[in-house]
């Protein structure tokens, strides 16, 4: 990885994470006992570049949403530093408007993370009033349906509550929210995980074509390796809070370099194979 | 059949719907949200929702369960016929140690404490739970994910069943988990020469455990035949959809030119095929004609009216 600045030049990077740590509170051996330490995150370096689709991947427990949430400024790191083009990534509530517009998350379950009680339109209209300095100058109607558009929804849904809609467009809706504020990052935690499968894949190509007509930078958070080897340039691998292996995914899914990789590579390989081959297959991953 | 009250209106969210399931051998249910495949599944062991209405027939070894009285359905559940369920955390009793859960349904027939006792020790060893003296009197919440989920199968044995009816059993464990739980489920079958109705969405998942599948779409039967067969060579074009939906790791593929739409609603269900308004081959006749699911090639049933045309 190089992250040094050679004779002044600007960074290519969008994000650069160095060294982050999260700590969290973790089980009481007994009643008496303080609270054991979760290492969450232990020390992680990372580097997003523009217009670059980075897949961070790993088991449940490996950070990977953690260091997610520090990138939103939704967690606060023990240690370490975000910056995004250069500038330093405080708190939520301590960045500059300009900064919390330019990074934005889909979340796994659009049915969760969209207010039941706002229509579609409400929705998209909140973010703009919070951050009036994207809102649309003229006809916000008018910008509405383009937002909408964008996202391959219809404008008759503008009216529509989140209930009212399929999993699949409701992940469209929370795309189209973070579109709405312009941003240069989406941070996308496990955003197709819960679809059906035929409606993944009009997700991922939706992300696929937005990134190119809106220069986005993508932190892609999953489990699903498949996923990850469709869409991904580059695909950092986390373990219990560390990463093991930072490459491009040709490189990951060709000529896998920490064991670890080449394990969850093999499981995901297994479950692929057909019943005959799986069951002459041992268990190679520990 | 099963109808099923939503608000003023009733659906009809499973319909027509037939599979036979023999021992030793792994029938696969798949299908999307809003499939019928769950609740398929869980009728026949009587866990409908409130106010269901059920027609039809589901026989049990020859003695019809639709219909039996619910003292007979609550002994078969447990004893003959096991379930496990997607998320073992909310299957199971928070307050309650794994053993004595597992050990419910032996203490109901009468064994003496240290038979009881043995007997989990044994169910916890069979489904893959090191040091089972260790983890015997421990809760669920103190175990992993894929623990737990071995706790729920060691449950399902407990009865002795002849079926174990496994629902989503693997979508919410990691990928090493997966594969892990789904040989344990594999040699169980085998071993104990189990029929086992598996639920999943997830076709790499009955690609190796199925032995014949059934593929359901809008609560009805679009495809059924031996499982190899049926995702390699479809002969409905929903599962040749879904088929080519599905991203390998062992090959960087393009994302797939997607279907268009959601899955169809069962409580609003289009006309003639369920399936016509996403379908590239639908026809006129898609649209007002409800295709019947009939025998295509030597056990390949498939409900749609140009099964011949569609090619893999």
């Amino acid at each position: 990885m190089t992250w040094r600045r050679e004779g002044g030049a600007v960074s290519p990077h969008v994000l650069e994470i160095r060294d982050l740590r999260v700590a969290f509170p973790g089980p009481r051996r007994s009643l008496r006992a303080a609270r054991t330490i979760v290492q969450a995150v232990a020390g992680v370096d990372l580097d997003i570049r523009a217009r670059e689709t980075l897949a961070l991947v790993g088991e449940s427990g490996s950070g990977k949403s953690t260091v997610a949430r520090c990138v939103l400024g939704l967690v606060r790191p023990q240690e370490g530093t975000i910056t995004y083009e250069g500038r330093a990534l405080g708190p939520i509530d301590k960045r500059p408007a300009e900064l919390q517009r330019a990074i934005q998350m889909v979340f796994q379950d659009p049915g969760s993370s969209l207010n039941p009680r706002m229509t579609v339109s409400a929705i998209i209209r909140e973010a703009w009033n919070v951050h009036p300095a994207v809102a649309p100058k003229g006809d916000r109607r008018q910008a509405l349906a383009e937002v909408l558009a964008d996202v391959g929804l219809d404008a008759g849904v503008a009216g529509r509550r989140p209930s009212a809609l399929s999993g699949g467009q409701r992940q469209r809706v929370s795309i189209a929210r973070a579109l709405a504020l312009r941003p240069r990052l989406l941070v996308c935690d496990e955003a197709v995980s819960a679809l059906d499968v035929s409606v993944q894949s009009q997700i991922l190509r939706l992300l696929v074509d937005l990134q190119r007509t809106h220069d986005l930078a993508i932190l892609f958070i999953t489990h699903d390796l498949a996923v990850v080897r469709q869409i991904a340039d580059r695909v950092a691998v986390m373990k219990r809070g560390e990463l093991v292996e930072c490459t491009t995914a040709e490189q990951l899914f060709t000529a896998p370099a920490h064991p670890y990789t080449r394990g969850l590579l093999s499981a995901a390989h297994d479950l692929e194979g057909t019943r005959a081959e799986f069951e002459h297959t041992q268990e190679q991953v520990s | 059949m099963v109808v099923l009250p939503s608000g003023a209106t009733t659906g009809t969210v499973i319909d027509k719907v037939s599979f036979a399931v023999d021992a030793g051998r792994t029938t696969g249910l798949i299908g999307e949200s809003g499939s019928g495949k769950t609740m398929s599944a869980m009728s026949i062991v009587g866990l409908l929702p409130p106010g269901a209405e059920t027609a039809g027939r589901v026989s049990w070894r020859s003695e019809e369960l639709l219909t039996a009285a619910a003292r007979r359905i609550r002994q078969v559940r447990g004893r003959e016929i096991g379930v496990i369920f997607q998320d073992p955390l909310a299957a199971l009793n928070p307050i309650q140690t794994i053993g004595r859960q597992v050990g419910e349904i032996l203490r109901r027939g009468g064994k003496s404490r240290q038979q009881v006792r043995a007997r989990v020790l044994e169910l916890l060893e069979r489904v893959g739970i090191p040091d089972p003296h260790q983890r015997i009197d421990v809760y669920p919440h103190e175990m992993s994910g894929g623990m737990r989920q071995r706790v729920m199968i060691a449950m399902a044995l407990a009865g002795e069943p002849q079926l174990i009816i496994a629902d989503e059993p693997t979508t919410a464990l990691d990928v090493t988990t997966q594969a892990r739980i789904l040989q344990l489920l594999a040699d169980l079958r085998e071993q104990e020469d189990l029929a086992m109705l598996l639920v999943s969405h997830d076709l790499r998942v009955m690609a190796h455990v199925a032995d014949d599948v059934v593929v359901m779409y809008a609560g009805r039967v679009a495809e059924r035949g031996p499982a190899r067969e049926v995702l390699e060579h479809p002969r409905h074009p929903y599962t040749r959809a879904l088929a080519n939906n599905v991203p390998a790791v062992s090959t960087k593929s393009a994302i797939a030119e997607p279907l268009q739409g959601a899955p169809a609603n069962p409580f609003d269900r289009p006309t003639g095929c369920a399936f016509h308004p996403r379908c590239p081959m639908a026809q006129d006749r898609c649209r007002t004609e409800v295709p019947v699911l009939r025998e295509v090639e030597r056990g390949r049933f498939s409900a749609c009216h140009f099964a011949t045309e569609v090619a893999s």
